[in-house]
């Protein structure tokens, strides 16, 4: 298990009562993101589909890699790496 | 005889002068060919390829245009008199093949060399982009490039106010506005190119009268309509950069789409409450540049949130200033793709979180099976992109 960082975009972060980081003990971005969900109820539906997937609209780094491009949701993590959750943002005007 | 004279004498007998068609030659063979004509000299025509760095600033400039001492330099004048001068200066600033063109522009002209028409900046320009000029990255070349591009801003709301208004300020020669909005109030918190008596009154008309105000020579081309699948080609074409300042998905997809189809870079950006996000999505760079052809915005995000999941900024709030900072990236980021300098954020997406300040980099990569990009594809055609957004799935 590593200590990791997880950041929570502004969109999710009235499920973490404001939090823009949440520190977890996590072997793997699955169990990072089932620890997030365990503490703070609704965000992890926001991040993964009912199947347990990633959703299409969301990604996910580690460090500034996206996991989709590493091992997905089994991407193992190290003791001080930063999860970011970036979901599509539509914003600009009205 | 005259001071002048003998310091002629002087320099002839420590520059070698060369026929016109001799300093074509070593032109092709990689030597710099300096021009240090004037620019009303210059307007008349002057040698393809030449460096046009101005007598009186040679001596500041010539280091960025020609950083190797040891390249050859040929200086050409109107007649071989200045260019003397010149010549006697740069090899005493440590350029070791200096020489100078025998007869200068005339003589070139007369024997029947090519000549080009360059695109002169007139004096007042010259002095608007003054600061532009003195940089060798721009200069009169990348200043004459910009004024010659034409640059679609989707959106003249709180990401294309910022943008359109520096990049009308930087001189790009047509700003295309797409937005079929009425200035409201609202927007006055962070919408800096509409006013409080144009609250009613139509954004691209107003977005218009700002930038004209600001830099005449600007081309403001309104488009008041929403972009449909049906408009989006004919809108688009022709533009060298689009800059997505949209505020939903149909037309967040819907642009990126059309910029795949039509190998344009879209330069996009995206706001919400103390969050933004940049990245240059431009799948089709590698015809155009010969480097690595970056990701579509479907590589990144396949298909949207659904409504419940993707509040607006009309719902969720956003601190007035952060569309200034996304906006002015993607200005940035704009300016740099149409001189062709710098990296741009290709593959790469800067996470901006104001409450922190910080900028987060992230890497994105391109996705070989894309829908729309991926390798070999063929355009698989627009969609009904408000159905495509109504009906994502939770």
């Amino acid at each position: 298990m590593s200590r990791v960082t997880i950041r929570i975009p502004m969109p999710l972060r009235s499920y973490t009562q404001g939090a823009g980081e949440v520190q977890v003990e996590a072997g793997s971005v699955r169990e990072a993101l089932a620890a997030l969900g365990a503490a703070h109820e609704g965000v992890l539906p926001r991040v993964l589909a009912p199947e347990g997937e990633l959703r299409p609209f969301v990604n996910v780094f580690v460090g500034s890699r996206n996991v989709r491009s590493l091992d997905g949701l089994a991407t193992p993590l190290a003791d001080g790496d930063v999860v970011a959750i970036i979901p599509a943002v539509a914003g600009g005007l009205p | 005889m005259k001071a002048r004279e003998r310091l002629l004498a002087e320099l002839k007998a420590g520059i070698p002068e060369i026929a016109p068609h001799d300093a074509l030659a070593l032109q092709a063979r990689g030597a710099a060919l300096v021009d240090v004509r004037e620019p009303d000299e210059i307007a008349q025509g002057s040698a393809p390829g030449a460096l046009r760095l101005g007598r009186s600033y040679l001596e500041l400039r010539i280091e960025d245009a020609v950083p190797d001492p040891q390249r050859p330099i040929v200086v050409m004048c109107g007649s071989g008199t200045r260019s003397l001068f010149a010549a006697a200066d740069l090899a005493r600033l440590g350029y070791a093949k200096v020489s100078s063109v025998a007869g200068g522009f005339a003589r070139w002209k007369n024997e029947g060399l090519p000549v080009e028409l360059p695109f002169a900046l007139d004096a007042s320009a010259r002095e608007r982009y003054s600061r532009h000029l003195l940089m060798p990255e721009v200069g009169e070349a990348g200043q004459t490039k910009l004024m010659r591009s034409k640059v679609l801003l989707v959106g003249a709301g709180g990401l294309g106010s910022p943008a359109a208004y520096y990049l009308a300020a930087a001189g790009v020669g047509t700003l295309g506005l797409v937005d079929h909005d009425v200035v409201d109030r609202s927007n006055l918190q962070r919408q800096i190119l509409h006013t409080d008596a144009r609250v009613g009154t139509s954004k691209v008309a107003s977005a218009r009268q700002t930038l004209e105000a600001l830099n005449p020579t600007v081309k403001v081309v309104g488009h008041e309509t929403q972009l449909t699948s049906a408009n989006v080609e004919q809108i688009l074409a022709g533009y060298d950069v689009v800059v997505d300042g949209s505020d939903n998905f149909p037309t967040r997809y819907l642009v990126n789409d059309a910029c795949v189809k039509l190998v344009i870079p879209n330069v996009h950006g995206s706001v919400y409450r103390f969050e933004g996000q940049v990245s240059v999505f431009w799948p089709g760079r590698n015809d155009s540049t010969g480097k690595r052809p970056g990701p579509c915005y479907r590589c990144l995000y396949p298909e949207p949130p659904p409504p419940e999941y993707a509040p607006s900024c009309a719902e969720a709030g956003v601190l007035g200033v952060l569309p200034g900072v996304i906006g002015l990236l993607q200005a940035t980021e704009t300016i740099k793709l149409l001189l062709g300098i710098g990296e741009p954020l290709v593959g790469r997406l800067l996470y901006f979180d104001a409450l922190r300040a910080s900028f987060s980099e992230l890497s994105l990569e391109r996705d070989p099976a894309c829908r729309y990009c991926g390798d070999g594809r063929e355009f698989p055609g627009y969609i009904d992109y408000e159905r495509f957004c109504a009906s994502a799935a939770a």
